[in-house]
């Protein structure tokens, strides 16, 4: 019998209460450690941003060298949570590192990919961000949030009092 | 024959304020301090098992600075090939200086940038020990 078929045999009532048990109440969003660019600051600043101050109690983040460093429990987070991957340049740490250890990505952004279309040429800074960077940070969180909602406009994830 | 750099690898903590105190000693290493004997590289690459990271690693000297007591920097190096020449925990230093604890992940605040500058001194002070400057 097939997952389908038990479904099937399930009362509408039972069916409903299963699928809001195993709805994740969380947004899991990942950001590479981009210790050596100006873009992985970006990224983690950002992400930083959109735990604290613009999606407080939805959004949970992990430490991505934790894969390899921590235990099951780290390597199960997107199977519990759907994830975000937030990666400063075109080798997509962040996405690739989950995608190996952990399971598939819901969506992902590319900084450098961003900054390129938002027409930005300066050179920024990896280690004293100042007002540009600065405001990068912001709009990079604010493309977060806006995965973020439809993660959870598209019912993949259980938020109350939004 | 002296080592090419000191790769100077902190965590990538996300969650801890003492991750970007090490992260900022690391930036003052490279950027202020030792320009020319030491880098850094994102750990994520050596978490993906990327080669050319991992052959600077294992080409190199390496000091590992820690966020938090899971040493994230220290076990992906070892994951590559070899161990760190040298690894700390912030916390390590913390202990001896308690009233300079960092405050948010995102502002370290005072003490915190305090803590940043004496770990950045102990760390140049290790890179020329293990480049033979001494």
């Amino acid at each position: 019998m097939t997952r389908a078929d038990v479904r099937q045999t399930q009362p509408t009532w039972e069916r409903e209460k299963v699928e809001m048990e195993v709805r994740p109440t969380k947004v899991g969003v990942l950001s590479c450690s981009g210790e050596s660019e100006a873009e992985g600051t970006i990224a983690r600043n950002a992400v930083r941003l959109v735990m604290e101050k613009y999606r407080p109690g939805i959004v949970v983040s992990l430490c991505l060298p934790l894969y390899l460093a921590g235990d099951s429990g780290e390597r199960d987070f997107a199977r519990k949570v759907p994830v975000i991957a937030v990666d400063g340049c075109e080798k997509a740490c962040s996405r690739l590192a989950t995608e190996k250890y952990s399971g598939e990505v819901e969506s992902c952004l590319n900084i450098r990919d961003l900054i390129e279309q938002w027409g930005v040429t300066e050179t920024l800074s990896r280690s004293h961000p100042g007002k540009l960077e600065d405001e990068l940070t912001e709009r990079v969180a604010r493309e977060i949030v806006k995965l973020v909602d439809l993660l959870v406009e598209e019912g993949k994830v259980q938020v109350e009092n939004r | 024959m002296h080592n090419e750099k000191v790769y100077i690898i902190p965590c990538s903590g996300i969650g801890k304020a003492t991750a970007s105190v090490g992260r900022g000693a690391t930036y003052k290493v490279i950027e202020d301090m030792r320009p020319e004997t030491a880098d850094t590289l994102c750990l994520s690459l050596l978490t993906m098992g990327d080669e050319e990271a991992a052959l600077k690693v294992r080409g190199n000297k390496v000091i590992t600075i820690e966020g938090c007591a899971k040493d994230c920097a220290r076990k992906n190096v070892e994951a590559s090939g070899r161990s760190p020449d040298i690894s700390h925990r912030v916390h390590d230093f913390l202990k001896e200086h308690r009233d300079l604890k960092p405050e948010t992940v995102l502002d370290v605040g005072k003490g915190g940038r305090k803590l940043t500058e004496l770990i950045a001194e102990q760390i140049a002070d290790e890179v020329d020990d293990l480049m033979g400057k001494t």
